[in-house]
């Protein structure tokens, strides 16, 4: 379970601070999964690192029960001199697990072939979607933070992608940030709407987009 | 909490295991010419002082390539240690998406490689210019590790001082080039404190890095100079600057702009 409790986050900005995050509740229960619409620019990504533990609220409560993942959508940290097969390496050594028996499905999954083993600067945009996208595959969480991710690739990658999160790990929590309402309302089945820093629950998808649509 | 202790101690080494090997491959890459030149460079360096010096030994009595080899070699660990942590965030951002991973991890990790090269590169260059009969053996091993080890912390402590402070000013990342080379060239590495005027010597001992080149050459050929230092001082400046440098990383690592 992730529970969130009245937390407000702020950035600095030369006019002084800007308030993204202000009294934000969310409960997310194991298995549940939730879709969080809201505009660009509206803090969707700023709850999701909240809730990814990657930055702290200014004031409130984030507590975690089960384990989370990072933000699936980032597109890697990867060092241009590495090989896919280091970034898998240094993956695994930091979340614990050996990487030796996720090199298979790595390798099956992004179908670099024998890019894997090639410098990253090496690689298009599609190889490193799909070399980031294998890598949050490599290690498995009880909750994934999915950021946009089906923003890159064609649709052929997204086929994959669909079924490796929403097939394979349904039993797994998702939360779920998007501007594109389709892709929120196959998978989820709570929703969200993020506005001038307050976020609103919706458990029917249609209220959810009529909201969504009248102040965005 | 005393378990919850030793699980984040655990986490914390098994990320900084995993950063340091990211390390080790960017840094000195597949092929092992990067790290080759890890020698190369003070090795050169020590080399065209030695001829610099020999042309021109005015009443020195101390023997040109020992003077040198304690020289460069050994300013060389904290000026590493500052360049590394002075590029250390930004670079490397991307990396704070995962949880564990935090600034000072990433800090650590950067330092300890740079240490570790900067202090095995000296020893090598000491060994093998023994072992060619270049030089003779050192007089006092205890006090030279001593100098080394205090020069590494007083450079692990510069490091993340003004790695925190280059991250939120540009100018410190502009200025640190020119004034780390002018504590360069203060620093003792081409001169004895002993050879300096009285008043002179006062104003250089302000600098930590006299003192630990001047504990390392005591180590080395004590008998043949009158040394200048005084540990406690070098020690109080590298606890004051690790104190610093650990809470100016900790608030640099709360503003820290993600990508």
């Amino acid at each position: 379970m992730i529970v969130v409790k009245n937390v407000v986050k702020s950035y600095k900005t030369r006019r002084g601070p800007n308030t993204v995050l202000d009294g934000v509740n969310l409960t997310i229960e194991k298995g549940e999964k939730a879709g969080i619409l809201g505009r660009n620019g509206s803090g969707k990504s700023t709850l999701i690192r909240l809730l990814g533990g990657i930055e702290r609220p200014d004031r409130g409560s984030i507590m975690r029960t089960m384990s989370v993942s990072w933000p699936l959508a980032f597109k890697g940290a990867f060092q241009g001199s590495l090989t896919g097969l280091d970034n898998l390496r240094f993956i695994c050594r930091v979340y614990g697990t050996s990487a030796e028996d996720k090199i298979p499905h790595v390798e099956a999954f992004s179908e670099l072939g024998r890019y894997l083993r090639e410098p990253v600067k090496t690689y298009s945009s599609g190889m490193k979607a799909r070399l980031a996208f294998a890598l949050s595959m490599a290690i498995e969480f009880d909750c994934y933070l999915i950021d946009e991710v089906m923003a890159v690739g064609d649709s052929r990658f997204h086929d994959k992608c669909r079924y490796e999160l929403h097939e394979k790990r349904k039993d797994r929590s998702m939360i779920l940030v998007s501007h594109n309402p389709k892709e929120i309302r196959k998978h989820c089945s709570v929703f969200y709407v993020l506005h001038e820093a307050a976020l609103v629950r919706f458990d029917d998808p249609d209220a959810a987009y009529a909201y969504y649509k009248r102040v965005g | 909490m005393i378990r919850s202790l030793v699980q984040s101690l655990s986490i914390q080494q098994r990320v900084i295991g995993a950063l340091l090997r990211r390390e080790m491959l960017t840094r000195y890459g597949r092929n092992n010419i990067g790290f080759l030149w890890l020698f190369v460079e003070p090795m050169l360096f020590t080399l065209v002082m030695t001829a610099i010096w020999s042309v021109r030994r005015a009443g020195m009595d101390i023997p040109v390539v020992v003077f040198a080899i304690t020289g460069y070699p050994v300013a060389m660990i904290w000026r590493n240690c500052v360049s590394r942590g002075k590029k250390a965030i930004t670079p490397n951002n991307a990396l704070l998406y995962h949880r564990n991973v935090r600034v000072l991890d990433i800090f650590v990790s950067r330092i300890t490689l740079e240490i570790a090269g900067a202090v095995a590169a000296f020893l090598f260059l000491v060994i093998l210019f023994i072992y060619f009969g270049w030089i003779e053996p050192p007089q006092n091993l205890l006090k030279i590790l001593s100098g080394l080890l205090l020069t590494a912390w007083l450079g692990a402590a510069l490091a993340l001082v003004i790695g925190a402070l280059a991250e939120r000013f540009d100018v410190v990342d502009r200025l640190w080039s020119p004034f780390s080379f002018f504590l360069f060239i203060s620093s003792g590495v081409f001169y004895l404190v002993d050879w300096l005027p009285p008043f002179a010597r006062e104003y250089v001992l302000w600098l930590p890095m006299v003192h630990g080149i001047e504990l390392v050459r005591d180590g080395y050929f004590g008998r043949l100079f009158h040394a200048h230092y005084d540990i406690g001082y070098l020690l109080f400046c590298c606890m004051l600057l690790s104190f610093l440098g650990l809470a100016m990383v900790r608030q640099a690592g709360k503003s820290v702009e993600l990508p």
